[in-house]
């Protein structure tokens, strides 16, 4: 198929009708509000479900409603707007029901602003609702990107009987860029479904989907049986990108999204320069790609990490998780919707090898600062 | 008279209704409302392709005791769990069951723009005045000056407002096409709320129109008073505020 230029929310939400999601629920809040405007279009063309709520509070739920059904279902929101899906989102993890939800991340907390920003890696990768769970996450750094990955994701919903969500930031939804749609896409059977979805008690006993267990030892039986989910998903579903890393690098940068896509720039910039900086781009930000961090991390010639990111720092949390403290990790933010360029990146790269270049001549004194925060 | 009429079935357990001992108080009217929602899933033959929502509160396990497809909503959210369902598998039959703090005070918004998109579903919303599960606080259906453990010295409306009347409050939208008070009380009121609930799933059968039916509900345990006296609480201080009654209905030609 023909590429075309598309806006990035405009692309997602194609992506998901051709992934077979005829059925969208939504409220709208910048930047992503072209999600529904184009779905308000598309779905009457291929016979879908286009309904706009009142509330982000009754998308979630009436997501849950729709998921019950078996078919593929969908909604778009921003960051106040995922957050008031999170009761919903709770329930339907706890449900073991499959849906998909993208959240085109703006500045926060509060109201915040309406700029991109990543300050919602904790509430998307820690939980955000209550309970044990996690939601799969998938964070795609271009247009291309975001429209395999949400193709995917109903894919992965499915599999697991699990919220994904697809995290991108207001650059990504609202940028253009050229995609390219798989000719064909093998969307799975959704009859599948048939065999836990509410279909009416015709011929078998009444099937009940909840997240209510008043025994406590069936609450732990269900919270196990997510468990085993959540450790599949680590086991099978990691994703990721190595940028430029070779054996020269003494600086390893750990960013995602939009921000690692600003990075890589600034790694080709310096690598005509002959400075030699490689990147680590989780894609999948739950489950995290620890092991493959790690070996990364524990190569002999990385000396630092530099973590990048558009919050104030949430993601270098679980870098230092996966570090453990034998490098120094260092982070750079920016946050409030501010979007760095490639050459604040670069300069930041800059000075951090510079002083390490610095710490290796008076080694002997050896105390490094373990974050050195600026912006 | 001939064996067989002597051994004539007349009145058995709905196939809607599982056999279950129910988890209800002594007095309670929760039991006699399923048995006319599932009396209604069975004469119309829908049973096979209901799926029921069941709220937070008293009747959380309503699932147990019936013999259908459920789906177990947050607080006050079926309604909007309904909507998902019901614009996605327009041919099954949808229906919450809500109490009325779960739907006139967490769920208010959701029943309001459910009922005012004119969703095909239908709404069994019992009203007892009262938070049952949580032991008896205030509700927003509570009347004035009734007594609950959080307003123990009676319901102040200078500082709470007044009660909320559900019924009265969507009648006043244009969307929502069937909307009426019964009361489960009294054998005789019994059967009228029996007639409402049936009417309701046909209208949402025949793709009529959204329905509720909001059935006013006894609750000894937390009015602190006997079963006997509780319908007779009911009758006393209910009726005068909660009138019963049709407040809409789809009209001959079918014009709301």
């Amino acid at each position: 198929m023909a590429r075309i230029l598309m806006k990035g929310n405009e692309a997602i939400a194609e992506a998901a009708i051709r992934a077979g999601a005829t059925n969208y629920f939504c409220y709208p809040i910048t930047p992503q509000t072209e999600v529904a405007e184009y779905l308000a279009r598309r779905m009457p063309e291929v016979g879908g479900v286009f309904l706009q709520a009142e509330s982000e509070i009754a998308v979630g739920n009436m997501l849950f409603g729709a998921a019950s059904t078996g078919r593929r279902v969908f909604t778009s929101s921003s960051s106040p707007g995922i957050s008031l899906m999170q009761e919903a989102i709770s329930y339907i993890a706890g449900a073991q029901l499959p849906c998909v939800m993208l959240n085109i991340m703006r500045g926060g907390p509060g109201l915040g602003g309406i700029l991109p920003a990543q300050s919602d890696y904790f509430q998307a990768t820690k939980g955000g609702g209550h309970g044990d769970y996690r939601v799969l996450c998938l964070a795609p750094s271009s247009i291309q990107e975001a429209v395999d990955l949400t193709m995917s994701a109903f894919r992965l919903a499915e599999k697991y009987r699990n919220p994904v969500m697809i995290v991108g930031d207001g650059m990504i939804g609202q940028m253009m860029e050229p995609v390219e749609f798989p000719d064909t896409f093998d969307a799975g059977d959704p009859t599948a479904n048939e065999a836990w979805a509410a279909t009416g008690a015709r011929g078998r006993k009444p099937r009940i989907i909840k997240s209510l267990f008043l025994d406590p030892l069936k609450l732990e039986e269900n919270s196990l049986t997510l468990h085993r989910k959540y450790e599949q998903m680590k086991a099978e579903e990691v994703r990721f990108e190595r940028y430029k890393i070779n054996p020269k690098n003494e600086l390893l940068i750990v960013s995602y999204g939009t921000m690692a896509r600003i990075c890589q720039t600034a790694i080709d910039e310096l690598e005509r320069e002959g400075v030699s900086v490689g990147l680590f781009r989780p894609i999948s930000l739950f489950p995290y790609p620890e092991k493959e961090l790690r070996e990364e991390v524990d190569a002999k010639n990385i000396e630092s990490i530099l973590v990048i990111e558009m919050s104030c720092g949430q993601m270098v949390e679980d870098v230092e998780r996966v570090v453990q403290g034998v490098k120094p990790v260092r982070f750079f933010g920016r946050t409030g919707g501010i979007v760095p360029s490639p050459e604040e990146a670069k300069e930041q790269i800059k000075n951090l090898l510079k002083k390490s270049a610095r710490a290796k001549v008076g080694r002997t004194t050896g105390s490094v600062s373990k974050r050195a925060r600026k912006g | 008279m001939h064996i067989e009429q002597a051994h004539k079935t007349i009145f058995r357990r709905p196939e809607s209704l599982a056999e279950t001992v129910t988890h209800y108080c002594p007095g309670c009217t929760h039991g006699i409302i399923h048995r006319l929602v599932a009396e209604s899933l069975d004469e119309l033959g829908l049973r096979e392709r209901a799926v029921g929502v069941a709220p937070v509160g008293c009747s959380v396990l309503i699932y147990n005791y019936f013999n259908c497809d459920f789906l177990e909503a947050p607080h006050g959210r079926a309604p909007a769990l309904a909507t998902g369902f019901k614009r996605i598998r327009p041919d099954m039959i949808v229906f919450t069951y809500q109490g009325d703090g779960d739907l006139a005070s967490i769920g208010m918004g959701e029943i309001v723009h459910a009922a005012n998109r004119g969703e095909k579903i239908t709404v069994v919303f019992v009203n007892n005045a009262i938070y049952g599960m949580t032991g008896g606080q205030m509700a927003p259906t509570t009347l004035a000056g009734q007594i609950t453990s959080t307003c123990p010295h009676g319901r102040d409306t200078s500082v709470t407002g007044y009660p909320v009347r559900m019924s009265e409050l969507l009648a006043t939208l244009v969307t929502p096409g069937y909307i009426e008070r019964v009361s489960v009380h009294s054998p005789m009121h019994i059967i009228r709320a029996k007639k409402a609930v049936r009417r309701a799933f046909e209208y949402q059968t025949s793709g009529t129109c959204f329905s509720l039916v909001e059935v006013l509900s006894t609750c000894p345990t937390n009015w602190g008073l006997t079963p006997t006296e509780a319908t007779k609480w009911l009758e006393k201080n209910m009726f005068s505020y909660y009138p019963l009654g049709c407040f809409k209905q789809p009209d001959s030609a079918g014009v709301r």
